[in-house]
This record gives C-alpha cells, sequence and structure tokens, in this order.
C-alpha cells in the first residue's frame, strides 16, 4: 500500500467514524424534528417508511402546540425565570468575582475554589428541604420560587469563572486610572468591567441556559401548569395519560431545545475551560 | 457652610474607608456567600435534620426518631435495588463514554473543514435541555412505533409485527437508561479530552513518527500519559453528573417497569416530593452525598495536576 492511499483510507475512515458519532448524538433531535411536520396518519402507520414523508408534511402539530396547549406560556415562563436568574446572578457574582480576584490576594483564589465546588452539590441533594425552603418563604406554584433557588447553581458557576476570566486581565489599567485620580469602585466601573465584558456575557449566556435546562427544582416546585417552564411543561403536562400526542409532543420539544442549544454552544468552551483551567488551582 | 464641609469631610473619609481593600473586599464578597450559606448551606443541613425525624409534608418538623429511616431504607428492598442501580448506571454509562470519548476526540483532534457545525452536532446531547432530549428517546424506544423496532423489522431481526418493548421490559429498560446517560455524557467527555489534545505539543507527535511509531504507538506512548489527567477531570465530572442525575430515569421510565431502574435521585423525588414523606426522602438523598464528598476531594487532587491552556 502507498503512502498516498494510506493516508486516504486513514482520512476516510475518520469522516466515516465522525459521521457515526454525528448520527448517535443528533438522531433524537432529527428524529424530533421529522416527526413535528408528519401527518398523524403517516406517523401511526406501522406500514409506512418512518424515514419518509409518506404524506405531504403538515404544521398541525405545530398549530395544535401554540393553540390547545400552554406552550407559548411555558416559553414566556421560560424567558422570564431565565432573565430573572440572569439579574440575581449577575448582582452576587460581579461583586464576589472582583473582590476575589483582585482583593483577596492567595486566600481569594482558596475561596473561589471553594464556591466552586458548592456547583457540585446536586439539586438530587436538596431538593426535598429546598420545597420546604420555598414554601415557608410562600413562593411555591410560582416563577419566583425558580428565581429564588437556581442562582443555587448558577452563582457558583459563575463567580468561579469570572474570577478566574478578571485574573486574567491586567492589573495595570486599573492601577494607571487609580493614579490618574480614579477611586478603587471608579476605576472597577470605568477600566475593568468594560474589558470584563466577554467575561460577563458568558455569564449572561450560562445563567440563562442553565435556568432553561433546569428539570428538578422545576418539578418539585412547581405543579400549576400555567406557572411551568418548558423543560418541565413539556414532558409533564403534555402527555395525557397514557396517550402521548407525540406530534405536537416533538414540535414543542425540537422547537425549545434548539435554540437553548445554540446558545449553550457559543459559551461551551468557556465552560469546559472552567474545568480544565489549570492556572487558577495552582 | 461649615455644616457642608463637615458633611463633604465625613463623605470623602467615609469614602475612603470604603476604598479599603479590607473593607470593601467582604462587602462585595458577603451577599454572594451569605446567599449560598442560606440556600445551599442552610437546606443541606436541614436534610441531615429531616433524615433523623420522621417529618411529612403535614407534619415539617416531625419528631426525633434517630436512625431509623436509614434502618428502614437499607430494608427496603426498591431503595437497596435503588442504590445498586445508581452504582452500576454510573459504572457502566462512564466505562463506555470513556472508551468512546478516546476515540472520537482522537478522530476531531485536527481541524478539518465544516469542524464548527460537527461539533455543534455532537454537543447537542450535552446543551439541550435533557428533560426535552429525553423525549425524543421516549418516541425513538416507543412499545409500538419504535423507529429501532421498524429497523430491526426491516433486517428480518425481528418478525413483522413485532415489538422490542424497549422500556417494558427490565433488561432492555437498563440498558436504555445506561445508553442515553452515554449518549448524554459522550460530548462533555469529549469537548474537555479536546482540550488535552490541544495542549500536547506537536514536536512530540512529529519526533514519535520519525521514530516510526504507529497510529496506537503515538496513542499509547505520547497522547495518553499528556491525557490522562484531562482524562480523570472528565470522569470525574461525568460520574458526578450521572450519579446524581435523576431526569433520565424521570422521563424515560420513571423507575419502571416494577421499579427496575429506579434509582437514589428518582426514588426521593417520588417518596420525598410526590408522596410527602420528607425524612425518607431526604434520608434517601443524603445517600448520594459520600459519593460526592470522595468525588470532590479527587476534583481538587486532579485539578491541581491538570494544565491546560484554554
Amino acid at each position: 500500500m502507498t503512502g498516498r492511499t494510506r493516508r486516504w483510507l486513514l482520512a476516510a475512515g475518520r469522516v466515516l467514524l465522525v459521521g457515526v458519532f454525528v448520527v448517535f448524538t443528533a438522531f433524537p433531535f432529527a428524529w424530533m424534528g421529522i416527526t413535528a411536520f408528519k401527518q398523524n396518519s403517516d406517523l401511526y402507520n406501522p406500514e409506512h417508511n418512518p424515514f419518509w414523508f409518506n404524506e405531504p408534511p403538515t404544521l398541525e402539530h405545530l398549530e395544535y402546540a401554540f393553540t390547545k396547549t400552554r406552550f407559548a406560556r411555558w416559553v414566556v415562563n421560560t424567558a422570564l425565570v431565565g432573565v430573572g436568574v440572569v439579574v440575581v446572578t449577575l448582582l452576587l457574582t460581579v461583586p464576589a468575582a472582583y473582590s476575589l480576584a483582585r482583593l483577596l490576594g492567595r486566600w481569594g483564589e482558596r475561596a473561589s475554589i471553594a464556591i466552586f465546588l458548592v456547583y457540585l452539590i446536586p439539586p438530587t441533594l436538596l431538593f426535598i428541604p429546598m420545597s420546604l425552603v420555598v414554601t415557608t418563604l410562600g413562593l411555591q406554584n410560582t416563577l419566583w420560587a425558580l428565581i429564588v433557588v437556581y442562582p443555587t447553581i448558577t452563582v457558583p458557576l459563575c463567580t468561579w469563572l469570572l474570577s478566574g476570566f478578571l485574573r486574567g486581565l491586567p492589573r495595570e489599567l486599573e492601577e494607571a486610572a487609580m493614579v490618574d485620580g480614579c477611586t478603587r469602585l471608579g476605576a472597577l466601573g470605568r477600566v475593568l468591567l468594560p474589558l470584563a465584558v466577554p467575561g460577563i456575557v458568558t455569564v449572561v449566556i450560562f445563567s440563562f441556559t442553565l435556568s432553561a435546562q433546569e428539570f428538578v427544582y422545576a418539578l418539585s416546585f412547581v405543579t400549576a401548569t400555567a406557572q411551568k417552564t418548558v423543560s418541565v411543561g413539556v414532558p409533564a403536562d403534555m402527555v395525557r395519560g397514557d396517550i402521548f400526542d407525540w406530534g405536537p409532543l416533538m414540535a414543542s420539544a425540537f422547537l425549545a431545545s434548539v435554540p437553548v442549544a445554540a446558545l449553550y454552544y457559543l459559551v461551551i468552551e468557556r465552560f469546559v475551560g472552567s474545568f480544565t483551567l489549570g492556572g487558577a488551582f495552582r | 457652610m461649615a455644616v457642608a464641609q463637615g458633611i463633604g469631610g465625613a463623605l470623602s473619609r467615609g469614602r475612603t474607608w470604603l476604598e479599603r481593600d479590607r473593607v470593601l473586599a467582604p462587602i462585595l464578597l458577603v451577599p454572594a456567600v451569605a446567599y449560598i450559606v442560606l440556600l445551599v448551606g442552610f437546606p443541606f443541613l436541614f436534610a441531615l435534620y429531616l433524615s433523623w425525624t420522621d417529618a411529612t409534608t403535614g407534619n415539617p418538623f416531625g419528631r426525633f426518631i434517630g436512625l431509623a429511616n436509614f434502618a428502614l431504607v437499607f430494608q427496603d428492598p426498591v431503595a437497596s435495588r435503588a442504590l445498586r442501580n445508581t452504582f452500576v448506571f454510573t459504572l457502566a454509562a462512564q466505562v463506555l463514554v470513556m472508551v468512546l470519548s478516546n476515540v472520537l476526540a482522537l478522530a476531531l483532534r485536527r481541524p478539518f473543514r465544516g469542524r464548527g457545525a460537527v461539533m455543534f452536532l455532537l454537543l447537542l446531547p450535552w446543551v439541550a435541555p435533557v428533560s426535552l432530549s429525553t423525549i425524543g428517546w421516549l418516541w425513538i424506544l416507543h412499545a409500538r412505533f419504535s423507529v429501532l423496532d421498524w429497523a430491526l423489522r426491516g433486517l428480518s431481526l425481528l418478525p413483522p409485527g413485532a415489538n422490542m418493548f424497549w422500556l417494558g421490559r427490565p433488561d432492555l429498560a437498563f440498558g436504555a437508561v445506561v445508553a442515553v446517560h452515554v449518549w448524554r455524557m459522550l460530548p462533555f467527555a469529549t469537548v474537555v479530552l479536546l482540550a488535552g489534545h490541544s495542549a500536547i505539543p506537536q514536536d512530540f507527535l512529529d519526533q514519535a513518527e520519525v521514530d516510526g511509531a504507529n497510529l496506537w504507538q503515538k496513542y499509547r506512548h505520547v497522547m495518553l500519559p499528556l491525557l490522562a489527567p484531562v482524562a480523570v477531570v472528565a470522569l470525574l465530572f461525568g460520574t458526578i453528573f450521572t450519579f446524581t442525575d435523576m431526569t433520565v430515569v424521570y422521563v424515560l421510565t420513571r423507575g419502571g417497569p416494577f421499579d427496575t431502574t429506579q434509582v437514589l435521585a428518582s426514588l426521593a423525588f417520588f417518596k420525598g416530593i410526590v408522596g410527602g414523606n420528607l425524612s425518607v426522602g431526604a434520608t434517601i438523598s443524603l445517600l448520594l452525598f459520600p459519593v460526592l464528598l470522595v468525588a470532590a476531594v479527587f476534583v481538587l487532587r486532579a485539578a491541581r495536576r491538570v494544565e491546560v491552556g484554554w
């Protein structure tokens, strides 16, 4: 075998391998997408090739999802919760990250690791006592329950991420601003924060997508249909007894998950980076 | 005038006082820390408290009953099954994820045309909301209209009109839960490993090639030692995420058939939230904690060793 054929075979093998993996990871989404546009008579006929539109595509499932279910309401709720969580997260995270990165020195690094470890505590460990907290605050069955509780997930991760980001920005610029008569907070607002915009945007996207993805707390604290978020409303309320409306179900799942996925994809490298960033751990 | 000066002076003194690092640092940090203590620390302590009582939704403080809940949980066959399932699901999924992600990362390490789009498709299971994507699996594994059954019938591996009942048989449902966990964690592990790959100096690989190493030898002797610390990070986080997850089981099987796929997290939900038995639910949840603690210790130790430039 010549070197050229060998290289060609290797490249072909690689394409094939990646192709198989792409089918594995993306198939459920493709399947949702196809199902969403198929007529019921086509969907529930076992003789029909399921990969093919044996009857013309239809928008009836989308229409059903928007007019006959609370899907639109759930989308709005998800957005409201997301925005609320972003605001709370920013208010708590930006000052804390600044303090950890710039004011506390070596102790700040250790403290930010401790805060990061809080991210490892999963909702499934806390949801039962948390449901009592939510009830005591009178927030059960409201979106506020989620806005109050979700930052327990976003704040640890985002504080860690943002303090790492701020540590990577040069100190000299703030020091120069302070020599020129800025106060410390002035230097923070006028010099550091504008430079930190990429880090802050990451925090915003993260907090939003993590709250849109969350399932356990939302399932536990919100049982009223009108107050649900998409991630709970679709799996819990679009199933009527044992009868699934597969068309509308797939249409809503597809429609809700793809934008969240696209948003999250934008920041995935920073997310993974926050796990593997050796520098901050040294 | 004098008064105004006095106020101005006090204000500027106040400001310089506020500007001191020793004063400013805690003021900025306290809100976040207080929030975490109140909404993570306190609920955790409250979970510990609940596990020693007979609290229910009707009587959320309950009576102190010692370790009776733990005794109850360990005698309950469903809870023991859930405990074992939690370990087996995690172990099986992580072994598969480690093998597959290493292969996939190897195939993706060098840039190629369309890599961004391919990465998006590969990452979908991780970046999409898992409760929604698992519904996709529910439809793929449907008792009557499963596309897999259709394909098997087409290949004559299944008689005409027959079905596998993927989620109706304990063995197949077990496999389905593992498969969906693998599907979900594979992208995460792959991206972490790719970060490791990007930190391997090209000289090392070139040198190995000059020395006549084949692909396997290059992987085994050059890449693997350098990837190991990053792989450990992927493994630890994958373990934590899978071990504590209840969404996949909840959406896919509700723990069924006959509680054979129940895990600790889903059982805690059914007992504590659905059934209102707060004390037993909290006790089952707390069984997750020892493993989390060990994993967290390893995360700290592993992270100290990893030095990947991002």
